[in-house]
């Protein structure tokens, strides 16, 4: 089995903040799954363009108005949402010590 | 009242038989009593809907005449409902109420339907059998020892279940497909960029299409007229005509080509799943359709090229779960970077860390040509298959998955062999076509299996009328589970 699945280097670029346990689980699920993706090196792909969007998509360009999306009447309904806010605004904890 | 379809529950509210609020309320009656068996819901506002159906008979009094007036709608708890909780399923979405209504919510609302309650699915959409849930599992209500497929698991088991008469589900890989087919009933994937993702908690966002799971392919119909259609606030819908798809329903399919694709009747395929869906040919032959032998020959390599992408694009959307601005915080932090990381670890499941995990990977520095690239190449190829095939037919007709509904913890600590049994789903995705499961008949203990029909980008109407076609030459989706 391949091992090119790093789980703690990857699972700080994803901010998970894993168990032991957990790391050994998916490191092992996921160096299989990985050997079994590597299939994918049969197809000799080297002309072949990638595809990101199914559909012909060309810009979709629009006015840059001002407009009510989501209907609320104030910020503050949607600040309602957070966890914590204060004075119209998100807060976090402290970022620079 | 809740055994009816859509179709002819509309007729009944207007010809006066029973009230939009009878309707529902024998909805939930059916709800109560069958429930706690099944576990297709996760939450009902049952006062809110109750309001929207006295709204809907007061409409129906006046002689108003909407596409879904008073009909009761289940919908998939990844698409958003205004005043009420919209969870994915997850831990980190549990108390999440949405400000605005998704697109196709909002469309159903001003068709007149009324929204029943949100189902039960795998988190964020990651599974294959309702069992990632973060809130219960579902079960399949042909058999209660086996899951009801997923990821939109809970959609399919309350139709099913006949706890609704409809509702609206997701796919990404084959989540309405493949539920559909576990639970005996209609579901239909729209080609990519037919429904507005305006509202649907994004999975992974070029694959994700939401669709109609109903006990009909008329009543399918019946909903993508409402559902469908261009929408500004999604730039990848498409601005493509819609059509009348219910008035197509029954024209002729004499003479239409049905390709058999070699590659989805291999190794792997159970027999008696293989001989349903060669009966559900013979059906459409004797309709005098056509059919020709057709090649995909990069099938076997479609679960690799979607795990790259779906997981990918998924541990890009769902890097907004940080615990901000909504949804779950960890109260254990002491840092920025230690709030997201507890956050995220105590607020996701564990199906949904490992794809976020491995996408982060197939993306990272020193992978991204190797993985995510590449998946992106052999897209290609697989959307190129179906090109060539569709010059050699009209529609595609294959199974939705190789076995049968399994039983409840058979895969699941088998990330892998649970990914696999995906395999005859996945590739439509990548390659954006519509494609529906409807019922074709039951084994021999008694499960559902469908057959899958697929059609050209944005040809719901030839699938749609194909099906149409099937069902009124069989009883298949006329049979329900006793429960």
């Amino acid at each position: 089995m391949s091992d090119k699945i790093k789980i703690d280097h990857v699972a700080q670029l994803a901010r998970l903040k894993l168990t032991e346990e957990e790391k050994a689980r998916f490191s092992e699920q996921l160096n299989q799954i990985v050997d079994y993706i590597d299939q994918l090196n049969e197809l000799d792909t080297s002309s072949t363009e990638p595809t990101s969007h199914v559909l012909p998509l060309n810009n979709v360009f629009r006015e840059d108005e001002l407009k009510r999306i989501v209907p609320v009447d104030s910020n503050e309904e949607l600040l309602k949402l957070a966890p914590e806010h204060d004075k119209g605004h998100y807060k976090v904890p402290q970022i620079i010590s | 009242m809740h055994r009816l379809t859509l179709t002819s529950a509309r007729q009944g509210l207007k010809e006066k038989k029973f009230s939009a609020l009878e309707l529902l309320q024998s909805c939930y009656q059916r709800i109560d009593a069958v429930e706690d068996k099944v576990g297709a819901f996760v939450h009902q506002n049952r006062e809110q809907a109750m309001s929207q159906a006295r709204e809907a008979d007061q409409k129906i009094a006046g002689g108003e005449d909407l596409p879904l007036l008073g009909l009761p709608i289940a919908v998939k708890d990844n698409i958003c409902v205004a005043g009420d909780l919209t969870t994915c399923a997850s831990k980190i979405l549990q108390s999440f109420e949405s400000p605005y209504n998704a697109t196709v919510v909002q469309r159903l609302k001003n068709a007149g339907a009324v929204i029943l309650g949100k189902t039960n699915m795998d988190e964020f959409a990651m599974g294959s059998s309702t069992e990632a849930s973060a809130v219960h599992p579902t079960r399949n209500p042909w058999d209660l020892e086996r899951v009801p497929g997923g990821s939109s698991g809970g959609s399919a088991a309350a139709v099913a279940a006949e706890e609704c008469l409809a509702a609206l589900g997701s796919d990404t890989g084959g989540s309405i497909r493949q539920p559909a087919n576990f639970c005996g009933v209609t579901g239909l994937k729209p080609t990519y960029g037919r429904v507005s993702r305006f509202g649907l908690v994004a999975f992974a966002s070029s694959l994700d299409q939401i669709g109609p799971m109903t006990k009909t392919a008329e009543d399918a119909a019946l909903l993508m007229n409402v559902i469908g259609g261009k929408d500004p606030q999604d730039s990848t819908s498409a601005d493509v005509a819609l059509p009348d798809f219910v008035s197509t329903l029954a024209g002729d399919v004499k003479g239409k080509k049905i390709g058999i694709p070699r590659e989805y009747f291999a190794e792997g395929l159970d027999t008696e799943v293989d001989s349903i869906v060669q009966n559900a040919i013979r059906t459409l032959e004797s309709l005098g359709m056509e059919t020709v032998e057709i090649s995909l020959p990069h099938t076997r390599y479609a679960v690799a090229t979607y795990y790259i992408l779906a997981c990918a694009e998924a541990s890009t959307n769902l890097s907004r779960y940080d615990g901000v601005r909504y949804g779950h915080r960890s109260s254990e932090s002491t840092s920025l970077v230690d709030m997201y990381e507890n956050t995220r670890e105590e607020g996701f499941g564990e199906e949904v860390k490992r794809r976020i995990i491995l996408g982060t990977f197939v993306l990272s520095s020193g992978y991204y040509d190797a993985y995510y690239l590449k998946g992106q190449q052999v897209r290609t190829l697989i959307k190129q298959d179906f090109e060539n095939a569709f010059q050699q037919c009209d529609v595609i007709v294959a199974p939705n998955a190789p076995i049968p509904a399994f039983k409840l913890g058979e895969k699941s600590q088998d990330p892998l062999q649970m990914y696999l049994s995906d395999i005859y789903t996945i590739s439509i995705n990548l390659a954006g076509i519509p494609s529906i499961s409807i019922p074709a008949g039951l084994t021999q203990a008694g499960l559902p299996v469908g057959v899958q029909i697929m059609g050209r980008h944005f040809d719901e109407a030839g699938v749609l009328n194909v099906s149409h076609r099937f069902q009124m030459e069989t009883d298949h989706h006329k049979k329900f589970p006793s429960l």
